[in-house]
């Protein structure tokens, strides 16, 4: 992914320490005055004082509706609102007008899904002919999709008599291209996968996936959630069409998000939602609507939330998410050493290469509801269940996995202290 | 006892190890019969129950599932307390446990209906925990459905 001849190092002690102290709530205790170890930052992270002090900021000082008023505080609004949309499009490789807001990134998923349905049903004229399916065309995802880059389209192909077809992953939890030739073919029209598997921490082959879509002229759509937090991501070098992405996931607020497209891609969109804010010319009998971005910004905007969402993406920038990256590098190879417990056994790629700090395992005899109760004991947060990947568990013939996941205030101390923790579990449970 | 150990308790930790009722039988022909499958769509547990009445007496309970250990040990603790008794008794005891899951780890004033849960009484400690109140439910929604379904209820 990542392969620069300088690699920057990691984060020091010091500027880790730095770090964990702009987070608040990494300073609380939890059941029973035990400091909290949150490995839960794949389901959201927790936030920097500078995020939850723009929310504040902006509407102690700025609030008022973006995009119209002759006031200053509009003004002053609209120039916070659009300034956050420049920091996240600079923050994934992306121009301003290619970043969409959006309430998070299953609503950027059902955002494009919708839009090839109103394309299908005839909206958009001739410039939407690429949204348009047509019974018997394809949609190619793959086994390991969270159900946010997995039921929109079964829904799609529902609606449209398109058929949804994807590729397997193997034992380790990687896509198989084994077979690419046979899954992405002359049908296919859409190609839509997860950059980072939610479950598994594994990056997908960006590179072959979006090269065998172009061969056929699909649509090429990035589930980018647990990619973008993590890692250097530049949307332009990846040459995807359509990227979805979430701000909770990335130290910003809960309920934004962004789509980004490729300017012309979003030019030929047809909307999905419509009313307020998104039209050029309103008659009693037909609308004309507004160029993108505006045109998929339907109603008022969760503006301060876009504003945290900005200001978090300077936030990593500043830092340098080369050594994000490398800091979290580290802590994955810490994780999966957990694999090395007795009865431990990781789903997903047992080394640290070409994954990222994210760790879903079973504990042989104990259910992972189990698994987690007992660390919760020890202020240790995991995720457990089937982390809205149930395919994936299939695949895998559990039900029910526990997760750990890192970020960037994470330490190598904390995943000492789970490993530890987790060493007990069996024990707990009296199993041999 | 620390609050995990309160949840965790030995008859759980037993029950869950070697539950009762585990493996769907086929009910007596002319009992009245009725099969639930209930899952926690949250953590993907699930079971299958199959519960048979004779005239007003639940007369057997069989079931299949995968869980936790809590909804695992509330299966068959469960499947051991409502066997033999009356459909009435069983609706009692359906609702003193509701009130017990609902209790917020303090238990239930009512002695008298603790004790008629007998091993079931042990879930106290699951109800300090809001995420676990639905593992140990799953089995007994199952019952509740079979009950209903099996026609046995009027």
């Amino acid at each position: 992914m990542t392969t620069t001849d300088t690699v920057r190092p990691s984060l020091t002690a010091a500027e880790l320490a730095a770090v964990r102290a702009d987070f608040p709530l990494l300073g609380r205790t939890v059941r029973g005055g035990r400091p909290l170890v949150y490995l839960d930052s794949a389901a959201t992270s927790q936030k920097p004082n500078v995020v939850l002090e723009a929310e504040v900021d902006f509407y102690e000082q700025r609030n008022a509706a973006v995009h119209r008023g002759a006031h200053q505080l509009a003004e002053e609004a609209t120039e916070a609102f659009e300034d956050a949309r420049a920091a996240v499009a600079r923050f994934v490789g992306a121009d301003e007008g290619e970043i969409v807001w959006t309430p998070g990134a299953t609503a950027a998923l059902n955002l494009v899904a919708y839009a090839f349905s109103n394309a299908t049903a005839g909206r958009g004229g001739a410039a939407a002919e690429r949204f348009r399916l047509s019974p018997g065309d394809e949609i190619v995802v793959t086994e390991a999709e969270h159900h946010a880059n997995l039921v929109p389209w079964q829904e799609l192909c529902a609606r449209t008599g398109a058929v949804l077809r994807w590729f397997g992953v193997d034992d380790d939890g990687r896509i198989d291209l084994s077979d690419v030739a046979s899954v992405i073919t002359e049908r296919t029209r859409v190609v839509a996968f997860g950059h980072v598997s939610n479950v598994t921490g594994a990056i997908a082959p960006v590179a072959e996936l979006v090269a065998a879509a172009k061969r056929v002229g699909a649509v090429t759509v990035l589930d980018a959630c647990q990619s973008v937090p993590h890692l250097p991501v530049d949307l332009h070098a990846l040459d995807v069409d359509l990227a979805a992405f979430s701000a909770h996931k990335m130290l910003g607020p809960t309920g934004v998000g962004a789509l980004y497209g490729q300017r012309e891609l979003l030019e030929a969109m047809p909307p999905v939602t419509t009313g307020g804010s998104m039209v050029e010319v309103v008659t009693m009998a037909e609308t004309t609507y507004a160029p993108p971005p505006q045109r998929f910004e339907a109603g008022t905007q969760m503006v301060a939330q876009a504003v945290g969402m900005g200001v978090a993406a300077q936030w990593l920038d500043e830092l340098g998410m080369d050594r994000v990256a490398e800091h979290e590098r580290e802590l994955a190879a810490e994780l999966v050493r957990i694999g090395e417990i007795p009865g431990v056994r990781i789903v997903g790629p047992a080394d640290a290469r070409d994954r990222l700090a994210v760790v879903s395992f079973v504990v042989d005899g104990v259910h992972a509801h189990d698994v987690g109760q007992v660390l919760d004991d020890k202020g240790i947060a995991v995720r457990v269940g089937h982390h809205c990947a149930q395919p994936l568990h299939r695949r895998f013939g559990v039900a029910a996995t526990a997760r750990a996941s890192a970020s960037v205030y994470t330490t190598a101390e904390e995943i000492a202290a789970f490993r530890e923790a987790l060493s007990g579990v069996r024990a707990f449970f009296g199993v041999d | 006892m620390s609050s995990l150990e309160q949840m965790y308790q030995q008859v759980i930790l037993d029950h869950a190890k070697r539950p009762h009722g585990r493996g769907l039988v086929d009910p007596p022909a002319d009992h009245r019969s009725g099969e639930s499958h209930q899952v926690n769509p949250t953590c993907g547990d699930e079971i299958t129950l199959r519960v048979d009445v004779d005239g007003s007496t639940v007369s057997g309970v069989s079931w299949e599932g995968q869980g936790c250990s809590i909804s695992q040990a509330s299966a068959s603790v469960m499947t051991e307390l409502v066997t033999g008794h009356d459909l009435s008794d069983v609706a009692r005891l359906d609702a003193v446990f509701h009130d017990l899951m609902a209790s917020r780890g303090k238990g239930l004033d009512d002695e008298d209906a603790l004790d008629a849960l007998g091993d079931a009484s042990a879930f106290t400690g699951v109800s300090q925990y809001p995420a676990r109140i639905k593992c140990a439910l799953l089995g007994w929604a199952a019952l509740k459905d079979s009950l209903a379904r099996s026609g046995a209820l009027g």
